[in-house]
């Protein structure tokens, strides 16, 4: 393990090593002891500031960059496209820019078009990180998600991970393969064919049509949200027939013989991916995700505005 | 005409009779540890406080001494202004410090800039009756801030150019104390 991170921006879990990812989990676990503390704050970024872009909606991730940032002293500013210039035609790089030009050091990307991080990386002389990019990567996300689950199997070397659901459209899924080969685990992908990519064997990662298959294989099952927003036309018959064929239920669980440690990225479908009786079964970690994606964060920023 | 500027200043007998006057002045001033409590400062506090607190243990038969370590990295007025990364160590602390007297322990106080993040440090787990600190070595006239030790084993002057470097038998192999040009083997 470095002691410094391979890369100035974070696009993506592709750019990153194994050794950049060990870093962050190492420095992840300090944070994650701090925010634990009864008095939550340390000085670190007392003279960053942070721009948030968020040009699409978001909960989960908006509240949990902004909280890591309040918690590591940085100045913070908001911005989101909806009640801003975007609507009057301002182009992104220019929007950034001008943000830039107020002396802000690190900027927090969400975006709706793959790629707009790295292009933004490309065309301006700022720290990016990427907060989600279309159906690109959303590298936080897949680190919290590695994070949580190698505190849970102490090592994710040699596990096997299957991810179900909307493969196609989902950032989550393509930075989690990522992540979780690079850490030496066994990927396999489930759900329906229209919602997998045709090329996904050459990521290293095999395909499952079969949900109980899959289950009876797996340590983990990765579940994903069914994407309407990004989706053009119909890719299965009903949404009832699609919980019945991938959505996790107490009664497949059942049929298990052993253990399997269930996460979702959130926000969840109810009773489409997981079912209610699963959610609230305190069998999944899913609440475990998002207190860790405050620490991943916080490490993140730390050891990026440690090289500005 | 050379000079040899890596030198050790402490070998172990040395350091042991320190240590001993150490533990022997700690319990002269706290008794029974009822009401006080040992902080070492990650990362070379740590070993320094587990030899303090065991000499506690068989030279005077106190039991039950909290030791704790804390990690100071998040608090340092540094960040960004060194080109290394400051990287973090385990900080781990499982008893509450309010209105306990605190013994910070490190092995070298240089410029006091490390004591004044660990002070910082310490308040998030609660407000101390009082802070004491005890180190190993003080490097006198070399401080940046008005911090001094209520211990120290060894005082030492030194240049700037020169690094104190305590060396522990369980981590280094050896016990002892050098001086060294900074970038200069040792």
């Amino acid at each position: 393990m470095g002691n410094k991170l391979s890369v100035s921006n974070l696009l993506g879990i592709k750019y990153l090593n194994e050794s950049d990812i060990n870093l962050i989990f190492e420095t992840a676990r300090n944070f994650k002891e701090v925010i634990n503390r009864k008095i939550k704050k340390v000085p670190s970024l007392r003279d960053i500031t942070i721009a948030n872009l968020f040009f699409e909606d978001s909960t989960r991730t908006k509240i949990s960059f902004e909280l890591a940032q309040k918690r590591l002293s940085a100045d913070v500013i908001n911005f989101s496209s909806s009640s801003s210039s975007i609507s009057k035609g301002e182009t992104l790089s220019d929007t950034v820019n001008n943000i830039l030009s107020m002396k802000v050091d690190m900027v927090i990307l969400r975006h709706p078009s793959p790629g707009a991080s790295v292009f933004l990386a490309n065309n301006i002389d700022s720290c990016i990180v990427n907060a989600g990019d279309g159906c690109h990567e959303h590298p936080t996300q897949a680190l919290l998600d590695s994070f949580t689950l190698n505190e849970k199997l102490s090592q994710l070397n040699g596990k096997k991970i299957i991810i179900v659901g909307d493969i196609l459209h989902s950032r989550v899924a393509l930075s989690n393969i990522f992540v979780f080969k690079k850490l030496g685990a066994e990927v396999k992908v489930c759900g329906p064919k229209s919602l997998i990519p045709k090329f996904i064997k050459n990521l290293g990662v095999d395909y499952e049509p079969n949900l109980e298959k899959a289950l009876n294989w797996c340590d983990v099952a990765s579940m994903l949200r069914v994407q309407n927003e990004r989706m053009s036309q119909s890719y299965f018959p009903s949404t009832r027939e699609y919980a019945k064929e991938y959505g996790l239920d107490k009664e497949k669980l059942l049929k298990l013989d052993k253990k399997i440690i269930i996460t979702h990225p959130g926000p969840i479908n109810r009773g489409v991916e997981l079912s209610s009786d699963v959610i609230d079964s305190g069998k999944t970690v899913i609440l475990d995700q998002v207190e860790n994606g405050v620490a991943i964060r916080m490490a993140v920023m730390y050891l990026l505005a440690s090289r500005l | 005409m050379s000079v040899d500027l890596n030198r050790k200043i402490l070998d172990a007998s040395k350091l042991t009779l320190i240590l001993d006057r150490l533990a022997s002045q700690l319990f002269e001033n706290h008794n029974d540890f009822s009401n006080t409590v040992i902080i070492g400062i990650q990362p070379r506090g740590k070993i320094l406080s587990k030899k303090i607190k065991s000499l506690l243990e068989i030279n005077f038969g106190i039991k039950n001494i909290k030791l704790g370590f804390l990690d100071i990295t998040f608090f340092r007025d540094d960040f960004g202004r060194e080109k290394k990364v400051l990287n973090a160590n385990k900080t781990s602390i499982d008893f509450i410090i309010e209105n306990k007297t605190v013994v910070l322990i490190d092995d070298v106080l240089y410029t006091g800039r490390s004591v004044t993040a660990a002070l910082s440090a310490l308040q998030t787990f609660g407000r101390p009756s009082k802070v004491e600190l005890l180190s190993l070595i003080d490097r006198r006239f070399s401080r940046h801030l008005p911090i001094q030790p209520d211990y120290c084993g060894s005082q030492v002057d030194a240049i700037n150019d020169q690094r104190v470097m305590v060396k522990w038998k369980e981590t280094d192999g050896e016990d002892s104390v050098y001086l060294y040009i900074k970038n200069n083997g040792k």
